[in-house]
């Protein structure tokens, strides 16, 4: 049976691994090669590897930390940030990784998820999705209050841009070009360890047939069980409360195991 | 010495260093002296069939790698080049495959409420005992997958080990000297050592 995925995501800005809050007032949390090598012995499922400067900042990837990290470890591993084009994607992949995270730039280059899909494959095409809520409060003609609708609208260059894309469009317009897989963030989620956006991403995996990665908002191994039962996520992802050591992955594993979710112990 | 075969798709390091891990020499193989200069191959690949065999083709690996099968040297490929030795795929347009084995590659049905791609850790059923690239890898050892298409063989009995995946899909395949695996051994912590390890001593 096909096992849902712990993820340790390292948000690395110069060479560091960092975690903020809500995407800002980063905090440093270590050597990432080192970082990758400890998820590596907990038997984390997978690495999340994202230069979250880098798209901001113009910059490439660094190619040689991901180089020096695949050299350390045996286990898939996702790199993002300032991908723009298909040599940048070859790059990342010669240098390691087994899949590329794209974001800011599969909204601005429109054909770049089909071009990078047909050329290297579907199943190392992953599109990120910074994702955050708009509530809005429709009237009635009469001035009577509908119910109120909730929307997600799509942010690029690390949070900082609004696209006026909504979530869900862009999650099947991605999944169409050829995207393998959807990295979903919850920016009002993100760092609260409040939990994930179960409506957030119930509302995207429902969208796609395409696998959803859930991130933002981990706090303890309930809300993994919450997301991969209630939202039909695929992988749970996590950065903080592994970096801290607050939770070790095994240890999110077992609660998983125990409450009767198939996961790879 | 163990040609790994770069012709363009995806990274070919992972497997070297996990091979290169055990012990064994590599030579990364450009072309076919590459090829011919070694006594195994491993066929790695990401990416779509018909550019895979394009360059294949181009670069005279199609025929070196036909030649070395003739040989009866060993051959593991991996995903999309365990996919590449039938006769053709769904995914294709226009390429045949290498054709060493009979049988075809199709595309994981999403209507039955699976996911496609098929990505993440799943089991190794049915695991043929005999078969020596999974000498000590046991039923429901867990190793790592990523694809959207599977390899049918027409024999069925070249099926090795099998996964669930909506439908029982062949993902270890063995034929005398041809070896395939639809999962990435290098990615696939213990189990998939062990794998590399067996075919390292083969």
């Amino acid at each position: 049976m096909l096992t849902k995925r712990i993820i340790p995501c390292l948000d690395i800005k110069e060479s560091r691994v960092v975690k903020g809050v809500k995407f800002l007032g980063l905090k440093d949390a270590g050597d990432p090669v080192e970082v990758a090598k400890i998820y590596d012995r907990q038997q984390a499922d997978e690495l999340v590897f994202l230069d979250i400067t880098a798209s901001f900042e113009n910059r490439k990837t660094l190619i040689g930390l991901v180089e020096e990290i695949a050299q350390n470890i045996y286990m898939p591993f996702t790199v993002g940030g300032g991908i723009r084009d298909l040599e940048d994607i070859r790059d990342l992949l010669n240098a390691g990784a087994d899949k590329v995270s794209i974001n800011t730039a599969a909204v601005k280059f429109p054909g770049l998820i089909s071009d990078a899909s047909r050329k290297f494959g579907s199943q190392c095409i992953v599109v990120a999705i910074d994702a955050k809520k708009v509530t809005s409060h429709p009237k009635t003609t009469l001035g009577a209050s509908k119910p109120e609708i909730t929307s997600w609208q799509v942010y690029i260059n690390g949070g900082r841009t609004p696209t006026g894309l909504d979530a869900i469009d862009w999650a099947k317009k991605a999944a169409g070009s050829g995207a393998g897989e959807i990295l979903l963030t919850s920016m009002d989620y993100d760092g609260t360890k409040d939990g994930y956006d179960l409506l957030l991403t119930k509302s995207i995996a429902g969208a796609v047939t395409i696998p959803i990665i859930a991130s933002g908002g981990a706090g303890k191994p309930e809300h993994f069980y919450d997301v991969f039962t209630q939202a039909g996520a695929d992988a749970g992802l996590a950065a903080s409360i592994f970096h801290y050591q607050e939770l070790s992955v095994r240890q999110v594993k077992e609660y998983l195991l125990q409450k009767g979710v198939a996961v790879r112990l | 010495m163990i040609a790994i075969v770069d012709y363009g798709m995806g990274n070919i390091h992972s497997v070297r260093k996990a091979i290169e891990s055990m012990g064994a020499r590599t030579l990364v193989a450009f072309g076919p002296s590459d090829i011919e200069a070694c006594d195994k191959v491993v066929l790695p690949g990401v990416g779509a069939f018909d550019d895979a065999m394009e360059e294949l083709e181009k670069k005279g690996l199609a025929a070196a790698l036909a030649g070395h099968i003739k040989a009866r040297k060993i051959f593991l490929g991996i995903c999309l080049g365990m996919q590449l030795l039938f006769e053709g795929s769904q995914e294709a347009k226009i390429k045949k495959g290498l054709s060493f084995l009979k049988g075809s590659v199709k595309k994981f049905e999403t209507a039955g409420r699976i996911k496609v791609p098929h990505m993440g850790w799943n089991q190794l059923e049915k695991v043929t005992r005999e078969c020596p690239l999974m000498k000590d890898v046991e039923d429901n050892s867990f190793v790592y997958f990523c694809h959207s298409y599977y390899a049918d063989p027409v024999d069925k009995s070249i099926t090795a080990a099998s996964t669930d995946y909506g439908i029982d899909f062949t993902s270890v395949i063995w034929q005398d000297n041809i070896y395939g695996v639809q999962f990435h051994p290098e990615k696939s912590q213990e189990a998939g050592l062990k794998i590399l390890k067996n075919f390292v001593n083969l």
